[in-house]
């Protein structure tokens, strides 16, 4: 491969270590290689497997919302319930994590003591760890309940709102619960995020904003923010790709249906990802490939998404 | 700052309307004023909830929190001025965030425990789930975790050879199109759901075995495709911390290049590259999606064979027991404290891989910079 050649000619080239070189770098690269195999793979694969059931679909598959799949004659099923339902939990989780992950990372990085600020690195790496799984059993057995009285405050003095709208569904299994688990769940990678870049403002930006006499609010505002800015953006992006394909917590705490609600507190939507999961084990027929064909949808919006904030985050690397 | 000389012009910039002597020394809050005014909202806060009996921890402190921030910001305003109460008002908002992202991690930690600890004995862990029919009062998990060590083990067998073979091609072999090509889509690739992850086993099983196939193979197959990204990634960033002098060094001394990645490069970052290995583990052995997929949710017997039939693990045992939560009567009830305590297994298991790669990380770091 031309990436020894180039390596070689500083050494003495005898030729048993040459060989030792080529079969090293070649397994190398070869690994790198299989990498972009693997992703091109997904999505061959994935196109392969749908063609089967896109074909023999009845109707417009983007623009219906019924799902029947599951059986030999005249498919009918559309992703646009479900498409919707995932942009609506993932923003969800993404308005509520955004804020406190700054507020968090601006904690972690500016006003935490130092010792403390290691301990809650750990602990926001900690939520990040617990599996989604674990999340989905503690939202449907513990939070739903509990957040039973607030739904219906929210709807008594916010119910003017569409979104608010009632009757608040009485296992409290709705969009928002699910939006909040998702929104705990996206926290540390959006916190993650925004703490790096934080602690990469320049120390003469914020010791010149403080020489001025600002206060630590304004220091953060002038000096911190605006820095920060795009890695904000690119960790909420990265975020809001998890919220996307995040499968087990949704499927355990929404009670779905396959319709386009903006009504929060109702029960009703579904996402992509949930969808897939519980209908899965029982999909026959053209079942299965039509699945595969929602995953491939889903794969695309996360791609952009992630592709997006790479970009944004990449971008921002170069500048400072 | 310097009073005496440059008084006009600190009095033009600034707060304008005082610029007599007042206006540097305006009036400051002690030290232990905030504190204390938190301490004084709690007591007050919650003796007001005692008495109407509304006492509830969730109100009690978004209650507190709310009239703590009110109170700062009024009270530094009169006393400190606008912005002193800007910036007050904004630190106790910071720590609020803190608070909240706290309250889920502990209440998540303490449920999973008061109600695991129900059923998690050496009887849970130690037998399967064969023969259980829902209304009894048995069954454990030790198909699951026989399952979860499997599949994360193989998945484990093909990531990180190909994960860290890649990572050294960045560092070390890599230039141009194909490196920009593999870092790019590296990171887009720990973006890909774990769900489609699944769904590319399932359609790469259709093709080879036909519909239908599950086995522990293809679980630990759909695996590894989340866990390569998070393997090349970490380690790539440890192989980047070697210094370039341990490298020429070696070349120096007539060392071929592949000789020193292994002899020199590797053993220096190896303490690196494991702990990001065992986080890497830690956050596939909890995935749940691809397996639901592609190992089967219907097993309930004890299988080690990764090549054939289905194979339980724990996230996927949890699921199982959470879908068997709605039956009536007790068995309703067993599944809820089954459910429960597997949860508590995985989060130990969890728990456990983490901070042993945080102590690896921390006692066989190599010593850079002596």
């Amino acid at each position: 491969m031309t990436t020894t050649d180039s390596s070689t000619p500083a050494r003495v080239p005898t030729g048993r270590r040459r060989i030792g070189d080529v079969i090293f770098a070649n397994t190398a690269s070869g690994a790198g290689a299989l990498i972009l195999l693997i992703l091109a793979g997904v999505a061959a694969f994935l196109i392969i497997q749908s063609m089967d059931s896109l074909r023999a679909n009845t109707v417009n598959f983007f623009t219906t919302t019924d799902w029947n799949a599951s059986t030999r004659e005249d498919p009918a099923f559309g992703v646009a319930a479900l498409a919707f339902g995932t942009v609506l939990a993932a923003t969800i989780a993404l308005l509520l994590a955004t804020p406190v992950a700054i507020g968090i990372a601006l904690f972690i990085v500016y006003y935490a003591p130092r010792r403390v600020a290691a301990l809650l690195g750990y602990i926001v790496d900690l939520l990040a760890a617990i599996p989604s799984v674990v999340y989905g059993l503690w939202g449907v057995v513990f939070l739903v309940g509990q957040l039973r009285p607030f739904y219906d405050a929210l709807e008594n003095y916010l119910g003017w709102i569409p979104l608010f709208a009632g009757p608040v569904s009485a296992t409290g299994r709705t969009m928002l619960s699910a939006g909040l688990v998702l929104a705990v769940m996206i926290l540390p990678i959006i916190t993650a995020m925004s703490r790096d870049v934080f602690h990469q403002v320049p120390q003469a930006n914020r010791e010149a904003a403080l020489a001025l006499g600002a206060t630590r609010w304004e220091m953060i505002r002038m000096a911190v923010l605006p820095f920060g800015r795009p890695g904000v953006i690119g960790g909420a992006m990265l975020g809001l790709g998890r919220a996307l394909g995040e499968t087990m917590a949704v499927a355990m705490i929404l009670s779905p249906s396959l319709v386009i609600s903006p009504f929060l507190l109702q029960s009703g939507n579904q996402t992509i990802a949930a969808h897939i999961a519980l209908q899965y084990p029982e999909a026959t027929g053209y079942g299965v490939s039509a699945l595969i064909a929602a995953g491939l949808v889903l794969f695309a919006i996360t791609l952009a998404v992630n592709m997006g904030a790479r970009f944004i985050v990449a971008r921002r690397k170069e500048f400072s | 700052m310097t009073t005496t000389t440059t008084t006009p012009s600190t009095g033009s910039s600034g707060d304008g309307p005082r610029l007599s002597s007042s206006s540097l020394l305006t009036g400051s809050l002690p030290r232990s004023f905030a504190p204390l005014l938190l301490a004084g909202t709690a007591v007050v806060v919650g003796g007001a909830l005692f008495a109407l009996g509304l006492f509830h921890l969730v109100s009690f402190a978004v209650l507190t929190a709310g009239v703590y921030l009110i109170a700062i910001t009024v009270a530094s305003r009169a006393v400190e001025g606008g912005r002193k109460a800007k910036d007050r008002l904004v630190t106790g908002v910071v720590y609020c965030c803190f608070g909240l992202a706290m309250a889920p991690l502990i209440s998540l930690l303490w449920t999973v425990l008061v109600n695991g600890l129900k059923r998690f004995d050496g009887y849970f862990l130690t037998v399967s789930m064969n023969g259980v029919i829902p209304s009894m009062d048995a069954g454990g998990v030790y198909h699951a975790i026989v399952g979860t060590l499997v599949i994360t083990g193989v998945a484990a067998l093909i990531s990180i050879p190909i994960g860290l073979l890649a990572a050294i091609y960045l560092v070390e072999y890599g230039k141009g199109r194909l490196k920009q090509a593999i870092t790019f889509f590296v990171d887009v690739m720990t973006g890909i759901p774990s769900i489609v992850a699944g769904l590319f086993v399932v359609a790469l099983w259709i093709m080879i075995f036909g519909p239908g196939n599950t086995s522990g193979l293809a679980g630990a197959i759909s695996l590894s495709v989340l866990m390569i990204p998070v393997v090349v990634r970490s380690s790539e960033e440890m192989l980047r911390l070697v210094p370039n002098e341990l490298r020429e060094a070696s070349y120096a001394l007539g060392v071929p290049k592949w000789l020193t990645i292994v002899k020199v490069v590797l053993p220096t970052a190896i303490a690196g590259i494991t702990t990001g290995i065992m986080l890497a583990l830690a956050r596939v052995i909890g995935e749940t999606a691809p397996l639901i997929l592609t190992a089967g949710i219907a097993s309930t017997r004890i299988n080690a064979n990764p090549f054939e039939g289905q194979m339980m693990s724990l996230p996927v045992f949890i699921y199982q027991q959470v879908r068997a939560m709605g039956s009536s009567g007790d068995a309703g009830i067993y599944a809820e404290e089954r459910a429960w305590a597997a949860a508590l297994t995985l989060i130990l298991i969890v728990m456990l891989l983490f901070f042993a790669a945080r102590l690896i990380s921390r006692l066989f770091a190599p010593k850079l910079g002596r």
